[in-house]
């Protein structure tokens, strides 16, 4: 056959498949403006806002930018690996994205590892930005191999089990159920979750806290910038929630 | 190219499905259909809303295992050896498909990157008129130019085997055109196509097989050729048909024609004289049409088309 449309068909690398699938959501995810204002603006505005009210008003004892950017960071990658992946990911059902690249040569695999590798560019990014943005208010974090070790697990573990979380409502309910439901479960660990402020401040409430994946989250960042250590306790409770919930989602996720 | 033509009746078909059953809890949607489609050719699946049609498709693009029977796409069991069996198909889905913030050319040249020897993007793009909308976000695009991009989707990997469910729906009369000159370019270099379709002209056009379905079975399968000619005794005789205002005295015009004619009104507006008509046959009827004031539009003499078959097997009350 020598036509333009003679078949010759075959599918590209795995790898390849994965890379472009991740670089694709990602511009995505970068594309949609409230998303972005879930993922950039309002941590900024709580950083600058905490940071500013704790030196007018003297909430916070001790340096402000040290005790809040933790909190800040965890909060943007919360926003990230649940609210945006549920919203996009209801969406992708409601428009038939998901049905169509079960058609397709890429995997059900390749499409999870596309999308966590799109979470943690995003995260990446949103880690430099608040970081960027922590330092110039004064933050000066400890920096050894610990912090980066612990942030990395912590950043990795807490997207997965944040992710699997979001997954697991964006593939039961209806695509505008999840974007309601997705923003008011992000509003509510916000602010009740130990999520910017560390569970401890919650006081006996706090060790409950600890045992949520956005307490959890909120330990494991604290402990690696904090203190330069690995917070083990912390990405032992988010690897139970990852567990748990892409268990849950690998029983009940909806393709269509 | 092989030894064996893919048109040769005696290689391997591109589909195989015998006996399949799906059932959705009670309701039987597919209750022991058979269909073979030889290789490089245009399959038109027919039928009315919920005959089954869509559930067949999904089953052989691997959505849905079968509850009874065999299904084979191109020699390969379509749910256990799914890995293989996709990269070489292409499945234009019914809407959707595309994100909905993604550009035209963006999703494109996205699907395009998950082949080998994906076509030309560009190409694709303009043969299908996509190129004044490439950079439109896939929910600005109308549903014309929606349905466009996924029937790109399913081409631009080159597969071996399409299946397009209802690809011209919505379209105007030109992009009609435009994809079935893309669809007939696509058989005449090989590709095997399935389609649905609820539109008659489009799989007489079109098809080289055309399978009716209705409650969940094939209930007619042939060339429209075949279809429309070899059916019942009358269809050798043809028919002549007209529109004209309803209850129209058709025992009168009954009277006024030899015995062997049967003229009919179905639906009301809608009369066809069916017998061995000839030139005479056409003078009468005209003539008393003159008599009786009623100017027949849309006057018709001829085999039977595709749609006529259709409402035949299928009847025509609404679903």
């Amino acid at each position: 056959m020598t036509g333009a449309f003679a078949p010759a068909p075959g599918a590209a690398p795995m790898h390849r498949q994965v890379r472009r699938h991740a670089l694709m959501e990602t511009r995505l995810l970068l594309r949609n403006g409230e998303q972005l204002v879930l993922a950039l603006v309002i941590p900024l505005v709580v950083l600058f806002a905490g940071v500013l009210a704790a030196e007018r008003f003297d909430l916070v004892a001790g340096d402000a930018a040290a005790r809040l950017t933790p909190g800040v960071i965890a909060l943007a990658v919360m926003s990230t690996a649940f609210t945006s992946l549920a919203i996009a990911t209801g969406f992708e059902r409601r428009y038939g994205v998901i049905k169509w690249l079960g058609s397709s040569p890429l995997p059900r695999s390749g499409l999870l590892l596309g999308k966590t590798g799109a979470l943690l560019l995003v995260e990446a990014a949103q880690i430099a930005v608040v970081a960027g943005a922590a330092l110039a208010l004064g933050w000066r974090p400890s920096a050894g191999l610990g912090t980066l070790l612990g942030v990395a697990l912590t950043v990795l573990l807490g997207t997965l089990a944040f992710a699997a979380l979001g997954l697991l409502m964006a593939g039961t309910l209806r695509a505008e159920a999840t974007l309601a439901a997705a923003n008011l479960v992000f509003v509510l660990l916000a602010i009740g979750g130990g999520v910017v402020v560390a569970p401890r401040e919650y006081g006996e409430f706090g060790a409950v806290l600890r045992l949520l994946p956005s307490g959890a989250l909120h330990e494991g960042l604290a402990t690696a910038l904090g203190e330069g250590s690995v917070g083990w306790p912390a990405l032992a409770v988010l690897l139970v929630w990852a567990a748990i919930g892409g268990l849950l989602t690998a029983r009940t996720f909806r393709w269509e | 190219m092989d030894a064996t033509s893919p048109r040769d009746p005696l290689s391997p078909p591109a589909l195989a499905v015998t006996g399949l059953v799906m059932r959705y809890g009670e309701k039987v949607a597919v209750d022991g259909l058979s269909l073979s489609v030889r290789q490089g050719v245009i399959a038109a699946v027919l039928g009315p809303n919920g005959a089954g049609k869509t559930t067949t498709l999904e089953t052989c693009e691997g959505y849905r295992r079968p509850q009874a029977g065999v299904v084979r796409v191109l020699g390969l069991d379509p749910v256990a050896e799914r890995r293989r069996l996709l990269p070489r198909i292409g499945v234009m889905l019914q809407g959707g498909g595309a994100w909905s913030g993604v550009r035209a050319t963006e999703m494109l040249r996205h699907v395009a990157g998950m082949y080998t020897h994906p076509l030309d993007v560009g190409l694709l793009v303009e043969r299908l008129g996509l190129d004044s909308c490439g950079r439109t976000p896939y929910r600005r695009l109308s549903g014309g130019q929606q349905q466009r991009l996924g029937l790109a989707m399913a081409l631009v990997g080159r597969p071996e085997l399409v299946f397009v469910d209802e690809p011209t729906a919505g379209l105007d009369p030109q992009a009609r055109r435009t994809v079935w000159d893309l669809l007939e370019e696509l058989r005449a270099d090989g590709v095997t196509i399935v389609l649905t379709t609820h539109f008659m002209d489009e799989a007489e056009r079109l098809a080289d097989e055309v399978f009716v379905v209705d409650h969940g079975r094939v209930v007619a399968a042939g060339s429209p050729a075949a279809l429309t000619t070899a059916h019942p005794a009358e269809a050798d005789q043809g028919s002549l048909a007209f529109r004209a205002r309803p209850g129209l005295e058709i025992g009168l015009l009954q009277s006024a024609l030899p015995d062997v004619f049967r003229v009919v009104e179905d639906p009301p507006g809608e009369y066809a004289v069916h017998g061995p008509v000839g030139p005479d046959t056409l003078a009468r009827v005209t003539t008393w049409c003159a008599q009786h004031e009623v100017l027949p539009q849309g006057l018709h003499v001829g085999r039977r088309t595709l749609e006529d078959v259709f409402l035949e097997l299928t009847g025509r009350e609404l679903r």
